[in-house]
């Protein structure tokens, strides 16, 4: 099970008592609002709409059930009672006081948790498949590296004041689960020809007002260089990044001004200057760090489960479930669960008090005490044996968590939107719950299949629309609420950015439209075909008939 | 006929819980926008400013800026959506914020979706 040192209790503990302080001042009048804000961000408070929202670091979105449980006591105590899981795996709470923000982050120190690098122009939060550990497709748990990134790059002095924000992104299977392509740093594990493993260096994706798919600096890079080749990374973007326009800061501009050769080669000559030549300290942390993560105690058990078949043999809602909602696990009797927070109307990511306790017990009862919040706003429970999922869907459905709609329509992505942010342009939440309205027609959803729809209530692109096989992108247009429709993205391995089809719709005509888009696909589709490869193969074009025919 | 006024009121965060408030007629900050004081001349817009800044001197409220807004009936309503929404809580959510604390403005919600 992950946990931080001794070096990192004690720093988080400095950190809080310093924001203590730090608010104390601001309160008193001793601090302005100028000098306080990026000691508030560095620490994850932000003022919103409503009242100053706090985002908690979850870092490779691992949490135990006591964590779990204090984030739920968070909520009631100093929140309204409910949380919003995000699209970097962390949790927001949307009420929160300045007042009682030192007291909330010493009750997250309690139980090893920060709001540290959530915010602000370093190197954020490292955010990895939320099946690691787990999944069957997996080469290795990319969360070792991660953690060796974060022991790095926290609070290191070169990296505390970069030209803009940095996010990394690690996976260790095929199947890209963490989106690392767009991301301005993204690490696949891959084997080579002799069957070793080693790592690609994807830099320069990202979305917001520019979205880029990254570009591959190193094919094959060993694990223990990671660091020094990183490092690399970082200076050249510390040297060239461009700091006069915010728009315009991110290694993504970076990597396409310069080019992605003369970068390469830039990245390159910096580590050929190698200050470290020797890799030994790295490979030391790696396997101090792996024992971290070290796998639970799995038990030897058949892979088929009579209970489990017998159960879905007797309830069609459970076996339904099942059939979306459970990931293939690497050992044998074991299963991933992956806990929808997309019920029916719902509002995508937020999870009450009482449903965080729930999930926290069922983790601790059947999961060996894991749990994971996945950039797809749902959590996962990612080592459950066979024999206990009936019991696991069970619970799960007394408390409202069982919606069977993993990876199909309802499963929608929503950024908080102008509900509650203070950069929104318009809402998001309304639109994922008048689509989940019209497609509550659960049959219709699996005959539909896997298909994603993302939507960011602005620009900034929180709600990760570029690479949405439907994105929705909210805009002002005069003081109204209209919304872009983009087709054809995807974070996955084949990595692509949709691209707008047309003119925009009003709120209330959205649901209508993607209704629209996937009649087109079902009408069009090849047998076994899924959304993405029917747009991959069409284009545009029959999309764009359907709904911008003339009525 | 009812008569409508036009104008701008002055709004900010408070400092210590962030709530969303409007400059009153009193000097005082209010949560309610039926309470703030609409200015109907650039200059006494201007003068609402200088009394919002030197309360966030005074640590009072942070962020203050003005918006446009209407008077009509003795209530009042802000122009642009985000600040309909600042006034009442989350459009998604209508158990929280103003809307639920008896604070919210004189308008429903804007429609959803």
């Amino acid at each position: 099970m992950y946990r931080y040192d001794e070096f990192d209790h004690q720093f988080v503990r400095q950190r809080t008592a310093q924001f203590r302080d730090q608010a104390e001042r601001r309160m008193k009048g001793e601090l302005s609002e100028d000098e306080f804000r990026p000691l508030r961000l560095m620490n994850g408070l932000y003022l919103q709409l409503h009242a100053y929202m706090l985002r908690v670091a979850v870092p490779y979105g691992t949490l135990s059930g006591r964590q779990m449980r204090q984030l739920a006591m968070i909520a009631e105590r100093w929140d309204r009672g409910y949380g919003h899981f995000t699209t970097r795996q962390n949790i927001q709470y949307n009420w929160i006081k300045l007042e009682d923000t030192a007291d909330i982050l010493s009750a997250l120190a309690d139980v090893e948790m920060h709001a540290i690098q959530t915010s602000g122009n370093c190197i954020r939060n490292v955010t990895t498949d939320h099946w690691a550990g787990a999944a069957a497709d997996e080469i290795a748990d990319p969360r070792p590296v991660g953690e060796l990134l974060r022991q790095w790059s926290s609070l290191h002095p070169e990296f505390s004041f970069l030209p803009r924000k940095f996010k990394i992104a690690v996976t260790g299977a095929p199947n890209d689960r963490a989106a690392v392509k767009v991301h301005d740093i993204g690490l696949r594990l891959h084997r080579n020809d002799k069957g070793e493993a080693g790592w690609e260096v994807i830099v320069g994706g990202g979305l917001g007002r520019t979205p880029m798919i990254g570009v591959t600096v190193r094919d094959f890079l060993p694990e223990p260089e990671l660091i020094g080749y990183l490092e690399a990374i970082m200076r050249v973007y510390n040297l060239y990044g461009r700091r006069d326009n915010k728009y315009k800061a991110r290694i993504k501009i970076l990597v396409h001004e310069l080019g992605a050769d003369k970068f390469k080669s830039e990245v390159e000559a910096e580590y050929a200057r190698k200050p470290q030549a020797s890799t030994e300290v790295e490979e030391r942390e790696l396997k101090r760090i792996a024992a971290y993560f070290a796998a639970p105690q799995f038990d030897k058990l058949p892979r088929w489960s009579a209970a489990f078949e017998a159960a879905k043999l007797k309830n069609a809602d459970f076996a339904r479930w099942a059939r979306n909602n459970l990931g293939v696990h690497k050992v044998g009797g074991y299963a991933i669960v992956n806990i929808s927070l997309k019920p029916e109307g719902g509002i995508p990511g937020d999870a009450s008090a009482e449903q965080m306790r729930l999930m926290a017990d069922l983790a601790e009862r059947y999961g060996s005490d894991e749990l994971r919040v996945s950039h797809y706003q749902n959590i996962v429970l990612p080592h459950v044996r066979k024999d206990d999922v009936f019991a696991v869907w069970q619970a799960l459905d007394g408390a409202g968590l069982a919606a069977a709609n993993h990876g199909l329509v309802g499963d929608i992505i929503a950024c908080p939107g102008l509900d509650y942010c203070a950069l929104a342009t318009a809402r998001a939440i309304p639109i994922a719950q008048s689509i989940s309205r019209a497609f509550t027609d659960i049959d219709r959803q699996e005959e539909i299949g896997p298909v994603s729809i993302n939507i960011s209530g602005c620009i900034n692109a929180c709600g990760h629309h570029h690479v949405g096989n439907i994105g929705i992108l909210g805009l002002d247009k005069k003081g109204e609420e209209f919304y872009q429709i983009t087709l054809g993205g995807s974070p996955s391995e084949k990595a692509s950015i949709g691209t707008i089809l047309g003119p925009g719709f009003a709120g209330h005509e959205v649901a209508g439209a993607v209704g629209k888009i996937l009649d087109t696909y079902l009408k069009l589709r090849a047998p076994s075909e899924d959304f993405i490869a029917t747009y991959s193969r069409l284009g545009a074009k029959p999309f764009k008939e359907a709904l911008y025919a003339a009525a | 006929m009812s008569i409508l006024e036009k104008g701008q009121i002055v709004t900010a965060n408070r400092l210590r819980d962030g709530i969303a408030v409007f400059l009153n007629r009193s000097g005082q900050w209010s949560e309610r926008i039926d309470e703030a004081t609409l200015a109907l001349e650039p200059e006494a817009a201007a003068a609402l400013e200088a009394r919002a800044k030197a309360d966030e001197k005074a640590t009072i409220v942070t962020g203050s800026y003005l918006i446009d807004a209407e008077r009509r009936d003795g209530r009042i309503r802000a122009a642009h959506i985000r600040e309909r929404i600042r006034t009442l809580g989350p459009t998604v959510r209508l158990d929280l914020g103003k809307q639920a604390d008896g604070t919210a403005g004189g308008f429903v919600a804007p429609e959803g979706a």
